[in-house]
């Protein structure tokens, strides 16, 4: 059935100058098919290398878009009018680096990748038979620049990984030292690397691992002050953080300057990742609009983790990485994983992007950095507990024990901490039971309450002192930690 | 070659200037001359399609409102020739962005604006296999 078409103005050009053609079709696919086996040059302005519409080419069977009828099956009737209408869309040039070099098979813009040297075809072969990475792809990657927030569980296996595929620069960020207790889980680090800054151990280890690798340190805290430089300086931001306001900083930093955050949490035996990414998705505002309130939720030094989970969501966001540097399809934004190492479970849960959110919504209000302490009550925390309590000293508690007073000591850590070590003489209450077991705790004697760095201790103080507690509790400073290094070298530090 | 004059040009500085940090975006009318140049004989800026839209660093003129656009054309008797957006705090140079949402023959106007003030001015055209932008002389006329 013949039914019309008009061409826009700039196709015109492409369709022999006319205005108007007539096609023989019964759905506005076919007509489209038709127009453009006439007129080939027009094929390539309408349709994309899938042979789907080019999305912002707009099709009209008389007045209605056929995205809400049936698409290209929408059905045409002899007399109806096919418009073809653009919309034009467009942005800003640095901002989009990751897509422009992302665009596969892209000739134009491959041709500003960097080359690779023998060596490093040498080194990168596995990735080069594939065509989902191929030269070009592997000249991607080296043309990125990635920054790591962290360089602890999470940003280990991340590292270590981003060299390895040959992501050309990698920004590190951190301004903690190396502790015993990180070896654990942090494999970036060594034992020889105990008291060194963690960034230059990192460093040693990434440059041991691929040496093509331009390594940036920023022996600093990431702050307000500081975030959009170093954000906007990258391609691409990784979230190994371990705690809110950092996490929250890193999130506004990255929606305001249009970048990737790929995140990654960990708890114990749970982890979660996601890629927050405002153009596309969601930001982590959207998921969690608000922080807990401090103390909620524990960290890591104090709930523990398994050493393995983080090295498996650090790697978890290295492929998410790489896949976004890549341009690969089926990015993990709008989805949260979930991993549950226990159960070995992984699940998935859908995320939606907040029309409220107030920095990626449709009305932010939040078009700069803030103080993102004070955002998470921190500040405010410390001001509101510290003054009421009494506080010991593990020396002074020493002493005081020593010269016969009476003291009852009650730890209120879990059993299998207990079991690691303990303070002579002591009694196991732990936090969670610290109320119901109120009637073990002598109010008559004086009391010293412990923990392994003194937060548990003062929240039971303060809930025993909450419930009317009236005898004298004192807080031991620093925990049984402060008690390991200060008293009795012989109890483990954990 | 686009002839723009310093009043027009003038105006999708302001409007750079004005939406910044947004990314404005508006329509060139004018007329579509002999040897493939082009005449601006008025700007048209397009400023509530972006709030819909809601990008930092992104326009988007949705196909109603250039219809909408095109029809007041015809009704002066001039053409839509091209398109002027802002590029806040980059440089005037189109994004891959840009070449894959681009349309031929029509010019593509970008102005940078550093800081909140709109600093270099570019025009470019599609290359017709959409391979690249090529850039385009800006003409002022003598006023």
């Amino acid at each position: 059935m013949p039914v019309t078409i008009t061409i826009p103005t700039p196709l015109r050009q492409f369709a022999a100058g006319l205005s108007e053609i007539q096609v023989e079709a019964t759905t506005a696919g076919e007509a489209l098919d038709q127009l453009t086996s006439t007129h080939a040059e027009l094929r390539k302005h309408l349709f994309n290398d899938q042979n789907g519409l080019r999305n912002f080419v707009n099709v009209y069977v008389n007045d209605e878009d056929i995205r809400h009828t049936d698409g290209p099956n929408t059905p045409v009737k002899e007399g109806d009018t096919i418009l073809i209408v653009p919309s034009i869309a467009g942005g800003s040039a640095v901002l989009d680096e990751v897509a422009s070099k992302n665009a596969s098979g892209d000739q134009a813009g491959s041709s500003e990748l960097p080359m690779l040297s023998n060596e490093e075809v040498a080194r990168y072969s596995r990735h080069l038979i594939m065509p989902e990475v191929g030269m070009t792809g592997q000249r991607k990657l080296k043309g990125a620049s990635v920054l790591m927030i962290g360089t602890g569980g999470l940003g280990a296996p991340l590292g270590m990984y981003l060299a390895a595929a040959g992501v050309g620069r990698l920004g590190l960020v951190d301004f903690d030292v190396v502790d015993a207790s990180n070896l654990q889980r942090q494999i970036i680090h060594g034992t020889k690397d105990v008291g060194r800054p963690k960034i230059a151990s990192a460093r040693d280890r990434l440059e041991d691992i691929n040496p093509h690798v331009e390594i940036e340190t920023h022996e600093t805290r990431l702050t307000s002050a500081n975030a959009m430089a170093l954000v906007s300086n990258y391609d691409v931001i990784v979230d190994g953080t371990d705690n809110f306001p950092t996490r929250y900083l890193v999130n506004d930093a990255c929606v305001l300057a249009s970048k990737p955050n790929v995140y990654g949490s960990i708890f114990r035996f749970e982890g979660q990742a996601s890629v927050f990414w405002a153009e596309r998705g969601p930001c982590y505002r959207c998921l969690y609009p608000e922080p807990p309130p401090p103390g909620l939720v524990p960290s890591c030094a104090e709930g523990g983790v398994l050493g393995v989970l983080p090295g498996i969501i650090g790697a978890i966001q290295a492929n998410e990485t790489i896949k976004i540097i890549l341009g690969a399809p089926d990015i993990l934004v709008n989805r949260l994983l979930l991993f549950d190492a226990w159960r070995m479970r992984f699940r998935e849960l859908k995320l939606r992007k907040s029309p409220d959110c107030p920095i990626c919504g449709d009305h932010p209000t939040i078009k700069e950095l803030i103080d993102y302490e004070e955002f998470c009550g921190i500040t405010q925390q410390e001001q509101t507990t510290k003054p009421i309590m009494d506080e010991i000293t593990a020396s002074e508690l020493k002493q005081r024990l020593d010269d016969g007073d009476d003291i009852q000591i009650i730890d209120v850590r879990e059993p299998h901490e207990y079991e690691i070590g303990q303070i002579p003489n002591s009694k196991l209450i732990p936090l969670g039971q610290v109320l119901n077991r109120i009637d073990e705790i002598d109010p008559e004697r004086e009391t010293v309450v412990h923990c392994k760095m003194g937060g548990r201790s003062a929240k039971a103080i303060d809930a025993l002192q909450r419930s009317g507690f009236q005898g004298k509790l004192s807080n031991l400073v620093g925990g049984i930690t402060a008690w390991s290094n200060d008293v009795d070298p012989s109890v483990p530090k954990y | 070659m686009i002839e723009i004059n310093d009043e027009h040009l003038t105006q999708m500085r302001r409007h750079g200037e004005r939406d910044y940090p947004f990314e404005c975006c508006g329509l060139m009318l004018g007329r579509f001359e002999a040897t493939r140049q082009k005449i601006v004989t008025e700007t048209y800026p397009i400023s509530n399609a972006r709030e819909e839209a809601d990008k930092r660093n992104r326009f988007l003129i949705r196909p109603e409102e250039l219809m909408r656009g095109e029809k007041y054309a015809r009704e002066k008797g001039v053409d839509v020739v091209g398109f002027y957006h802002s590029h806040p705090d980059e440089p005037a140079v189109p994004s891959k962005y840009d070449l894959d949402h681009a349309w031929p023959t029509y010019s593509y106007v970008v102005v940078a604006v550093t800081q909140g003030g709109a600093t270099d001015l570019q025009s470019w055209e599609m290359e017709a296999d959409r391979s690249k932008f090529n850039a385009e002389e800006i003409v002022t006329p003598p006023v």
